[in-house]
This record gives C-alpha cells, sequence and structure tokens, in this order.
C-alpha cells in the first residue's frame, strides 16, 4: 500500500469515484496552486471499492459547487492540526457559471463573450442544458 | 420592462390575455391604427428571413408606428465585429422596440440582457421562435374556439422542427389536450420532449406512422415539411415522404371542422389542392401572425395595460 503523508492543515477530498481525481483537479484548478497537492487514483475503499483521494495541503475550501458538478459522492474534509475540523458533502448545483462550455457550434457563447451558464434540469440524472442555447450538457465527467 | 425571448416567458394567463387582443385587432383594425404613433420598431434581422421581418414590419406599420432595421448580418456592424450586446445597446437608443433573429442561438436571450427596449426574439437559429408559437396557439383558438380539450396532431419532421418542440412546450400547458405524433422513425420527436415535457404534463400522446391511421380522430392537424436532407439516405426519403404529404384523399378522411396549419413555407407536404379546402388554415394562420404580432408590441410598449404582468 502506497503511503502519502497525512496533512496538518488543509483538505481532504475523499471518495471521489474512482478515475475521477484528475478531472477535480482540473475543474478546481488545482495546478493553480503553489502547495503540496496528492492525488491518489483506485485507493482501497470499503464502501465502493475503489476510490481517488486529494488532498491540499494549505487551504482552507474549495468550490463545492464544481465538486458538487463533477462528483457529488465525494466528501471535503477540512483539516486543522492534523485533525478533522469539519466534513462536508457537496451538492449538485442548480448552476453552473463558468465551469464548463457549450459544445454547439450554434450557441452564441461560441461567439459573443458572455458567462457559460448552464442550469440543472434534471437531477437525478444530473443533467445540465445551456442558458442560452439550451443543449444538453454532453460533457463526460 | 418584458421581453419575448422564449414561448414560455408568457404565462398561459398572459398568453390568453394577447391572443385576446389579437383578436380584437383583428376583428376591429381601425381602432388600434394609431396605437404606435411616434414610436419605432427596430428589425434586427442577422439572418434573412422574408415572411418573419414582413410580418413584424406590417403589424408596426398598422398600429401607426415606424419602422428602421437590418435584413441581413452584411449589412449590419455584426460584419465589422460588433458583439450582439453592444448592438443592442446601440439599438437602444434608437427605437422602442426591437425584434431580432439571429443564426446563433440565444443571441436574443443575450440581447435582453443587455437591452434597455423590449426585445422580440424573432427566431435564432434551430432553437426557439415564440412569435409562431403564439400565432399557432392564436390560430387553434381562432379556428376552434378554443386550444385545450383537442386532439392534435403533429406531422411530418418532429425532431428537428423548432416550431413544432415550442408548440409542444406551450400546449402542455393547456387541460385535455391529446397528442398524436406523426413521423417517420427517423423523425421521431427527441426523446427529451417526451420525457421532459408531454410525459410530466400527464397528456396522453401516442405516435404513429401514417396520417391516414388518424386523421377522423384529429382536431388539429399541424403539419410540417420533410425534409430530404434529414434522411440518411434517398430510398428512405422517397419510401417515406408520401407518407407525410397532404393529399385531398387523405383530408377527406379528416372532420368537418378539422384545422390544418402549417408554418410555411410549404414544399410539398401540401398538396396545392388542399389550398381549396375551408379546413386548410395556414394562409390564414400567416395573417393571424400579423395581428399576434401587433398585440405583443401594444403588450411589450405597455400601450395595452394588463396584458403582461409586471416583470
Amino acid at each position: 500500500m502506497l503511503n502519502i503523508d497525512s496533512i496538518e492543515n488543509g483538505i481532504v477530498i475523499d471518495h471521489i469515484t474512482a478515475g475521477r481525481g484528475m478531472r477535480v483537479y482540473e475543474l478546481l484548478e488545482l495546478h493553480k496552486l503553489d502547495t503540496c497537492v496528492a492525488i491518489i487514483k483506485n485507493a482501497r475503499s470499503s464502501k465502493f471499492g475503489r476510490k481517488d483521494i486529494i488532498k491540499i495541503e494549505g487551504v482552507g475550501d474549495v468550490d463545492l459547487d464544481v465538486l458538487g458538478f463533477i462528483d457529488d459522492h465525494a466528501t471535503v474534509c477540512v483539516i486543522r492540526d492534523g485533525k478533522i475540523l469539519e466534513k462536508k458533502r457537496p451538492r449538485l448545483p442548480q448552476r453552473l457559471v463558468n465551469i464548463v462550455s457549450c459544445k454547439n457550434p450554434r450557441c452564441i457563447t461560441s461567439v459573443e463573450d458572455v458567462d457559460q451558464v448552464f442550469y440543472l434540469c434534471g437531477g437525478e440524472e444530473h443533467r445540465y442544458r445551456c442558458q442560452y442555447c439550451e443543449q444538453l450538457l454532453s460533457e463526460e465527467v | 420592462m418584458r421581453h419575448l425571448i422564449d414561448p414560455l416567458d408568457l404565462s398561459r394567463e398572459e398568453t390568453g390575455r394577447l391572443l385576446a387582443l389579437a383578436g380584437e385587432i383583428l376583428d376591429k383594425p381601425r381602432d388600434f391604427a394609431h396605437c404606435c404613433e411616434g414610436k419605432i420598431l427596430a428589425t434586427l434581422f442577422f439572418e434573412p428571413s422574408t415572411r418573419t421581418r414582413l410580418s413584424f414590419e406590417s403589424a408596426m406599420l398598422r398600429l401607426g408606428g415606424q419602422v428602421l432595421g437590418f435584413s441581413s448580418a452584411q449589412s449590419s456592424s455584426a460584419a465589422k465585429g460588433e458583439s450582439v450586446a453592444d448592438t443592442i445597446r446601440m439599438v437602444s437608443v434608437y427605437a422602442d422596440i426591437a425584434a431580432m433573429r439571429h443564426f446563433k442561438e440565444g443571441a436574443p436571450f443575450v440581447a435582453a440582457r443587455y437591452s434597455k427596449i423590449p426585445v422580440v426574439n424573432a427566431g435564432d437559429g434551430g432553437h426557439q421562435h415564440p412569435t409562431q408559437t403564439l400565432t399557432d396557439l392564436f390560430m387553434i383558438q381562432r379556428s376552434r374556439g378554443k386550444i385545450g380539450g383537442l386532439t392534435i396532431g403533429l406531422c411530418g419532421d418532429l425532431k428537428f422542427g423548432r416550431t413544432v418542440h415550442s408548440l409542444i412546450k406551450s400546449l402542455v400547458r393547456y387541460e385535455g389536450v391529446n397528442f398524436v405524433f406523426i413521423s417517420p422513425g427517423e423523425l421521431r420527436a427527441p426523446g427529451y420532449i417526451l420525457k421532459e415535457v408531454v410525459e410530466p404534463s400527464g397528456h396522453p400522446w401516442r405516435e404513429v406512422r401514417k396520417m391516414e391511421e388518424v386523421m377522423g380522430e384529429l382536431d388539429v392537424l399541424y403539419m410540417t415539411r420533410v425534409q430530404r436532407e434529414r434522411f440518411f439516405n434517398e430510398e428512405d426519403y422517397v419510401r417515406l415522404k408520401d407518407s407525410y404529404i397532404l393529399t385531398p384523399e387523405k383530408l377527406r378522411l379528416g372532420k368537418p371542422e378539422l384545422a390544418v396549419l402549417h408554418p410555411l413555407p410549404r414544399v410539398n407536404e401540401i398538396d396545392q389542392r388542399v389550398d381549396e379546402d375551408p379546413r386548410a388554415l395556414y394562409f390564414e394562420q400567416a395573417r393571424g401572425g400579423v395581428y399576434v404580432r401587433m398585440a405583443l408590441i401594444l403588450a411589450l410598449l405597455g400601450l395595452a395595460p394588463g396584458i403582461l404582468e409586471e416583470a
């Protein structure tokens, strides 16, 4: 078993669906951080069999909307002085603003400099539609 | 200030009042001939569309107002790269209301966010065409005396036809509508329309392949064009196209009070011999579109109090 040091202060995003860790990393823009970030892929999980985990040192919060959009099964543990201070579950956000882009070439967002906005239209199936052209967000997350 | 970007921007009650006003104008056009004196409609057509643009212009002129605008992106500042947001900011200075057609879906939605004057979506790509939907509802109401409680057949290209999708979304708001979708398998109504719009409404619906199967049941037959380019191969098109052409022989199976509608332009999906039948109402429908747009202009300019709720 690979060991990654536990963090003193920061955030652990646990129970990420196996295989989605890199997507979480990208959309949370963790590459922009200059602190220590560890991604653990395919860790053993008693609940799910396998899971991904991300540990971020020295950060107090993450965008739960973004996380909820990618994986609302994940949990966020805020660590202070080596102990879990708080556990949070992201929810499926009602709106996504500038998180993903509309892929419809006929959409006005392909030419006009406006916010990329999607709204939740089917909670159970995680379906989002573009606010402008109503195209279903088909992005594989 | 209100805009009309999606047919559902108007509540069912507002739609009802607007259609009633359109009927009043149709019956007594002289009473409304000077209502918009001193007002200017801007027709911002980034994509050519003769009928819709002329219908808007005719509506404003019949109200005593004036019209300015352009009829293609090449003759607008868009050719120089101006954004929709900047275009509408400028037009807000020149006119009192704007009708916008754009090849990009959602362009009128963007315009409405930056506009100081009411914006009407006059068609945005393959997305929405709300004044066509209002015209369709107006003609159903006018010909059948009501919109609810009718068996409505939608025939032809139900997959790509934007007028059909908008009409279905509006019709589910009326009680007792019974939907019959008549199309080849290749051009069925999209799954999301059935799953997100029709099924949750609880309205009965079914799909059939041939209009002859259901002609005798229909109160309204809404025809659309089956376009050759929608088919994967020529054989399928040749095999299927006749099933979706309305002929006098097929119309003979229909009720005497059936209303045959079509958003136009018609190509070959309605035999020209059908035009003489009193049940063929599609040209009357296009005429109604002018009165619907007149009513809409009055309502959005605040010149017909009580039609729209405050924004």
